[in-house]
């Protein structure tokens, strides 16, 4: 595989583009044995197989995706990205994904379209003043950047918004300039070819079907619809699926999957200078590279696998869009489409050592996972390699259900993650 | 959005209903016998099943009771409600 340059641009410009390659190795089956198999080739996943072979240098890795790769949630989510998380630990795991971001794109010799144009969150009530303001100060003792804008400053940030409206009236909001949005489809195939570049087996529609355990108790292999794959070292990054991969294994998960909407507009002309989210009233929009808005709903009341949510739901984002952005009120939406998110009663993410030796887990991620995609990877691959938790990781682990040391992102975020 | 047929009132649209997660778990009657483990087991980990899952709902917009259901968790389709204190039905085949 030769690298992306200016150069190679002007060359097969000039050669009517018939030098292109195949971004990544599509092998038709597994091999019969590997150091490390991680099931799922969504983002996180695939960041996963990468540093496992850039930086912990395993031989041996393949990466199972029951459908295509970042056909899931990476390709299902409105790709915000921050970290003004409250809590320590999830201000450390955030902002190390947001720094991986910062050079990703050169990282991988892929362009991510990673765009810190800032994220903005509103506040809409005194709740929500103070609430912002006291995550404000605290990412700041964590060496976050987060900053209050009175709603005059907030609407000189974002022009479209309305901040006199009667309906969902502007206090202010909190502004993290480092935060923006990145190319989701571009973040798993940018991993997928440079994991491809470094021997990963990337091996789409293969579905893991059983977990096999030795005589400890320990994994063995894995059964998939393309055979049986020896290992003894396996990492699940199944996102939705995760409690039903981990039942292949006996091992019972604190997760719930709900459905999650998304939709998008026609494509228009930049009008839309930023990221906007309100949790309050349940919204968040971008525009995307393409002119679409991109806008985030929330999650159906009750769990389902259906990758549909319910039509009411969409509507009450859009009622708050509308509200918000008063210009946006006769635009046309072009599609909607749900993803299946796992959550779990702290809405903190699992990352970690599992009951079973061998067996690793990284889910939990529930409505906003796509922002942690780099990080994600970066701290499960280490935890894989070493065989304990990198440090960035520990606090996330699953016994933490058991221990009560919950990291309580749930409260503290009100709705929205 | 989904019908739902409260065993006290009959069939009404979703937004009357507020999910109460998964049906006949048993609050243990003496929480200090048990051990962490058993504890967390019973506040956070579910079976999150793909397929029929027995529900909790309460039919908060209506009469304010609560009942259970049997649902399919990839379908949406509801197979029965019925009263707390009754068995579970059995799945459609």
């Amino acid at each position: 595989m030769s690298g992306f340059s200016a150069f190679r641009l002007l060359r097969e410009a000039l050669r009517g583009q018939s030098g292109w390659e195949p971004q990544w190795r599509a092998p038709a089956q597994p091999q019969a044995e590997y150091d490390v198999v991680i099931v799922g080739g969504g983002g996180h996943g695939l960041a996963t197989a990468y540093y496992l072979a850039k930086e912990h240098r395993v031989g041996r890795i393949a990466v199972l995706e029951k459908g295509w790769i970042g056909g899931g949630n990476t390709g299902r989510n409105t790709t915000i990205i921050r970290s003004n998380y409250l809590f320590p630990e999830s201000a450390a795991l955030y902002d190390h994904a947001v720094q991986l971001w910062e050079g990703l794109s050169q990282e991988l010799n892929y362009n991510v379209m990673f765009s810190p144009r800032g994220v903005l969150m509103l506040a809409h009530n005194v709740h929500d003043e103070q609430s912002f303001r006291r995550h404000v100060h605290a990412n700041r003792l964590a060496g976050v950047d987060n900053e209050w804008l009175d709603a005059e400053a907030c609407r000189a940030f974002c022009p479209p918004l309305d901040i006199h409206q009667q309906r969902y009236p502007v206090l202010g909001g909190a502004l993290q300039r480092r935060g923006g949005v990145a190319r989701h489809d571009a973040v798993a195939w940018g991993y997928a070819r440079a994991a491809s570049a470094l021997g990963v087996d990337i091996i789409q529609n293969c579905e893991v079907t059983g977990i096999t355990r030795g005589v400890d108790g320990g994994v063995t292999g894995l059964s998939t619809s393309r055979g049986e794959v020896r290992t003894r070292k396996v990492g699940v990054v199944a996102a939705g699926s995760t409690s039903l991969v981990m039942a292949m294994a006996g091992v019972r998960m604190p997760l719930e999957s709900f459905p999650l909407q998304a939709l998008v507009s026609e494509p228009v002309k930049p009008v839309f200078p930023c990221v906007v989210m309100s949790n309050t009233v349940h919204a968040y929009i971008s525009q995307s590279d393409k002119g679409e808005l991109v806008i985030g709903a929330g999650t159906d009341q009750y769990p389902s696998y259906s990758q549909a949510g319910g039509v009411q739901i969409l509507s009450h984002t859009l009622e708050a869009i509308c509200e918000l952005f008063p210009m946006f009120r006769r635009m046309r939406m072009l599609r909607s489409w749900g993803g299946i998110v796992d959550t779990t009663t702290d809405r903190s993410p699992i990352i970690g050592l599992t009951p079973v030796p061998g067996l690793y887990v990284n889910c939990g991620w529930g409505t906003g996972g796509f922002k942690a995609t780099p990080g994600s990877g970066h701290v499960f691959a280490a935890t894989i390699a070493r065989g304990e938790p990198h440090p960035i990781a520990a606090p996330f682990s699953l016994d933490r259900f058991v221990t009560g040391r919950l990291i309580d992102e749930a409260a503290a975020a009100a709705v929205a993650h | 959005m989904l019908m739902i047929d409260c065993p006290w009132c009959g069939a009404r649209a979703e937004l009357e209903f507020r999910h109460c997660g998964e049906a006949h778990l048993l609050r243990p009657a003496d929480p200090a016998t048990l051990s962490d483990a058993q504890w967390a087991d019973y506040l956070a980990f579910r079976d999150n099943a793909r397929g029929w899952a027995r529900e909790r709902w309460r039919h908060v917009h209506g009469c304010g009771r609560f009942f259970n259901a049997l649902r399919h968790t990839q379908t949406d389709r509801f197979a029965a409600t019925y009263k707390p204190g009754q068995a579970w039905p059995e799945p459609p085949a």
